[in-house]
Parts: C-alpha cells; structure tokens; sequence
C-alpha cells in the first residue's frame, strides 16, 4: 500500500514521515521518529503503556493509526520536561514518592496524570485511581503512583497559590 | 499487531461520506473513534481496503437538550457525554452509563455513535438506548430515516443499517422530569465488558409506579429490550411481587452462552439481580 506524508507537531516540535495508512501511531512514533518514551505493552488497548496526550486528549497510540493523528498536536513523555532537563512536578512526584518500580509503565502514567491534572487539577484519591484506570502496572501495586500524583496536585496548587 | 492494508480517507461532508461508502461497497467501511473497529482489524476479523474516517464532520458532533427531545452527535464521545452538565441534569443515566465503559483513554476517543452502531452485544449503550426509547437517525444516498434502538439490532453485528448508510444521531425522547433510572452492569475489572447488566427507568405517582422500561446488555446476542419486565412494574407499588416477575421475566428473556465471564446460568441469574439492583435504585431516584 501506498505510502502518505503524515504531519503532526510532536512535543512542540513539527514532524514529518511517510508511513502506510496502517502504521500505528505507536510505531510512527517509535520506529519512524525515533520518540520511544512511549511503550508497547499489550499492543490490545489494555494497558495504557502507549498513552499519549493528543489535542488534549489521554490515547492509547496503539489503538489509532497515525494518519488519524495528521495535523494533530501530539505531546509524549519525552516532553514532559524543561529543555534544560528539569523535571516536570509529575516527574519528580513519581521520582520522590517511588512511583516506578521497571518503569515500563510510567510514561504511560506520566502523560495520562498530566491530563487528569489538567482537567481536575486536585482530586481526591478515589479521582486519580479512577482516572488511572486505563493504565496497568505490573510492580508498584499502585499505591506510590497514587501518591506521585498526588504529590504533583499539591505541588502545583501551591505553586498556583504563590504566583496569585 | 498489524491490520490488513487500506486506503484512507477523510471525507469533509456527510454527503462525500455516503458517496464513498456506496463507491466502496462491502469494501469501505467507517472509523469513529476507531476503539472497537481497530481492535478488530488487528485481529483480522475486520478488514476493509477502504476506511472512512468521519473525524473532520463537525455536523455530527454535539449534545442538544430541549424539552421534547435531547440530540446526541454519533461523532460525540463517551468523555463528551459524561462531561455535559446539561445532558446529565435531563438524562442522568447517560453519564452513570459512559462512565462504566471501558476505561479513561477509551472514553476520549469511543463515540456513542460507534457504541450503537457497532452491534456487539457487549456494547453498553444500545439497552440503555432501548430503555430509554431512543431512534437512530441514518442517511444515505437515497435520504434520512429514523429506526427505532428497539428495532435496531437483528443479531450480533447484524443491525437494520444498510451498507451505504450512516448513523448521524441519536434522538431520545426527553425523559420526565422526576423520573428514576438507573444502569447497572457487573464486570470483571475496569474496561471489561458486562457480565450481564441492566437499564431501568420508571415514573412514580404517588408510591404508584405509572411507567417502567427494562434492557438488558450482553445477555443475548443483541441487547434486549423486555417488555414483559416493564409491563410487570407499571401499575404497582414496586412491591417485592412486582419486582420479582419483573426480575423472573427479564431472566425469561436472556439467553446467555456460557463464556470466560461464567457460566449461562449464572449470567442469566446475574441479569435478574443486575435488574433487581437498577429497579431500586431507579426507585430511590425518582420522585415519588
Ligand atoms: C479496552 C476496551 C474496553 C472497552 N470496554 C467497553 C465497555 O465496557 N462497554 C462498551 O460499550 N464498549 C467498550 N469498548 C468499546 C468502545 O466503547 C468503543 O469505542 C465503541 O464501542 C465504538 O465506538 P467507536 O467510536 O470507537 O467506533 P469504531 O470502532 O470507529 O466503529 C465501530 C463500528 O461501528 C461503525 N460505525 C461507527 N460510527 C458509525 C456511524 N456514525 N455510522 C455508521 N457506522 C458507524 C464502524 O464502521 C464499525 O463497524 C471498549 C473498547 C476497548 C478498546
Ligand atoms: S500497548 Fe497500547 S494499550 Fe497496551
Ligand atoms: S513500574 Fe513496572 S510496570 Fe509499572
């Protein structure tokens, strides 16, 4: 089949690729741009490893071929930091909280924590276990990564609060 | 997992939609959310040489709520139903529906016209659309109709959608205002499909129950609408004896097969308590 120009903006930054209709996102990600934050898991639309935040949306890249991403603003785990490599509150929650054992997991857990915190910038515990329902860990139990985004919610709102 | 090959396309009007859908025939098929179609083109058991994406039709996104009737986009996502405050103050068992599928990713991309359209049993929405006694408006080349959720589904996968037609809304009479509903569904773990679940909503007038509506999902091989169920509950106090045959008629009606999620005597027992369950709550939602 035929390959296509597929062009999107990644971590800020506009890319270009040829790629079959039928690449995944997943792997024009991975394979054609060189961005593996990103993580195949189950490649099943089960374990969230391959999440990634698109116009503002958590998507599993696993389960959306690229050309459906084309002209889309794409943000990956691989953009979470400051260009000086300063973490991200999200990154040093995970990091101060032990929130990763393998790690396999968490950029999957990172970018979808970034929307929940996006859109419910305090939840409660029972918030975040719900908006994390999409993502499966094999090693932490999930009790650190509760408190990683928790850690990022207080984080921030006083950061919030300072600045107001 | 790797899909078998296709031509994109991304039309800009309905219209070009329906054009190449009757250009493609058996060939072309739709994308909405693409959560349940690319699961199923990765295993093969879907695969289209031609897909058509409706991502860009704007005219099949949105939520209208008015007194008559609410009017649901297919385009609309499951993330879009459970955010709408409008939608969710009219028509609650909407939002308690999407929430119980699948998990957070999913619901940004899955649409409530794909759920409907798509014709697997395990789908969510089309019982509750039978409940509620919802239409689904489809176009194609030779114009609109209207077909009835209750009339909607032959068998699994097989609906009275024509090939070259597409689902553009999803009309639902606008519930009473004081009326109780309720969806309640038993699954696994999160993102798994019903084991067996229920849709119930009724109308009370003076501790008397005037109207009552039951669905079922995933029992059978297309939800089902029981008649029977509601005819049981209208007209009594919802007193046990009431309940009861409504939850005996609603067991008459699944036909489960037995499968990972249990046995089909087990499924059909779960389909009498998961109507047992949504008929209180319903009850305890709606004013008296
Ligand atoms: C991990 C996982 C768990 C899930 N759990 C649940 C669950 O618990 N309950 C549940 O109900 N669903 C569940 N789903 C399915 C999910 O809700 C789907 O998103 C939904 O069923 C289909 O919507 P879609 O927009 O993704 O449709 P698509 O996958 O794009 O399409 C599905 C089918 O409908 C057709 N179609 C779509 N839109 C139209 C239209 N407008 N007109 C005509 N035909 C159309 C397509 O051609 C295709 O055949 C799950 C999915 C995943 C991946
Ligand atoms: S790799 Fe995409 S959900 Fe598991
Ligand atoms: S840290 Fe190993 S899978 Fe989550």
């Amino acid at each position: 089949m035929a390959k296509t120009a597929v062009s999107m903006t990644v971590n800020g930054r506009a890319v270009e690729a040829l790629a079959e209709p039928r690449t995944l996102l997943i792997h024009f990600l991975r394979d054609q741009l060189g961005i593996t934050g990103p993580h195949v898991g189950c490649e099943t639309s089960h374990c969230g490893a391959c999440t990634v935040d698109i116009d503002g949306k958590s998507v599993k890249s696993c389960t959306l071929f690229a050309v459906q991403a084309q002209g889309a603003e794409v943000l990956t785990v691989e953009g979470m930091a400051g260009a000086d490599g300063t973490l991200s509150v999200i990154q040093e929650g995970f990091m101060q909280e032990h929130g990763l054992q393998c790690g396999y997991c968490t950029p999957g857990m990172i970018t979808r924590a970034y929307r929940l915190l996006q859109e419910t910038p305090n939840p409660s515990e029972e918030q975040i276990r719900w908006g994390l329902s999409g993502n499966l860990c094999r090693c932490t139990g999930y009790q650190n990564i509760v408190k990683a985004v928790r850690y990022a919610a207080e984080k921030l709102q006083a950061q919030k609060e300072a600045a107001e | 997992m790797i899909t078998g090959a296709f031509d994109y396309h991304r039309p800009r009007s309905v219209d070009d939609a329906i054009a190449l859908l009757s250009q493609h025939g058996d060939e072309g098929r739709v994308i909405a959310g693409g959560h349940s179609l690319v699961p199923m083109m990765k295993l093969r058991l879907a695969a289209p040489s031609h897909l058509i994406d409706l991502a860009a039709l704007d005219e099949l996104k949105g939520i209208a709520v008015a007194d008559q009737a609410i009017v649901i986009g297919a385009m609309t996502t499951q993330h879009e139903i459970i955010a709408d405050q409008a939608l969710a103050a009219r028509c609650p068992i909407l939002r308690e529906t999407a929430a119980l599928i699948a998990d957070p990713q999913v619901r940004y991309c899955g649409t409530l016209g794909g759920n409907v359209a798509n014709g697997d049993p395990g789908n969510d929405m089309p019982a509750v659309m039978q409940c509620l006694g919802a239409s689904y408006r489809l176009r194609g080349p030779n114009g609109e109709r209207s077909v009835a959720a209750r009339d909607f589904y032959e068998a699994a996968y097989f609906t009275a959608r024509a090939d070259d037609e597409i689902l553009t809304a999803v009309e639902i009479p606008t519930p009473a205002a004081g009326h109780g509903a309720a969806y309640e569904k038993q699954k696994r773990k999160v993102g798994d499909y019903a084991t067996a679940a229920a849709a119930v909503m009724l109308t009370l007038a003076g501790g008397t129950c005037e109207t009552a509506s039951v669905a079922l999902t995933n029992v059978g091989e297309t939800p089902l609408f029981v008649e029977a169920a509601g005819q049981a509950l209208a007209g009594s106090g919802l007193d046990d004896a009431a309940v009861t045959a409504a939850v005996e008629a609603a067991r008459a009606a699944a036909e489960p097969v037995s499968d990972l999620r249990g046995p089909a005597d087990y499924r059909r027992h779960l389909a009498g308590v998961m109507v047992r369950r949504a008929v209180e709550r319903a009850r305890r939602r709606a004013a008296a």
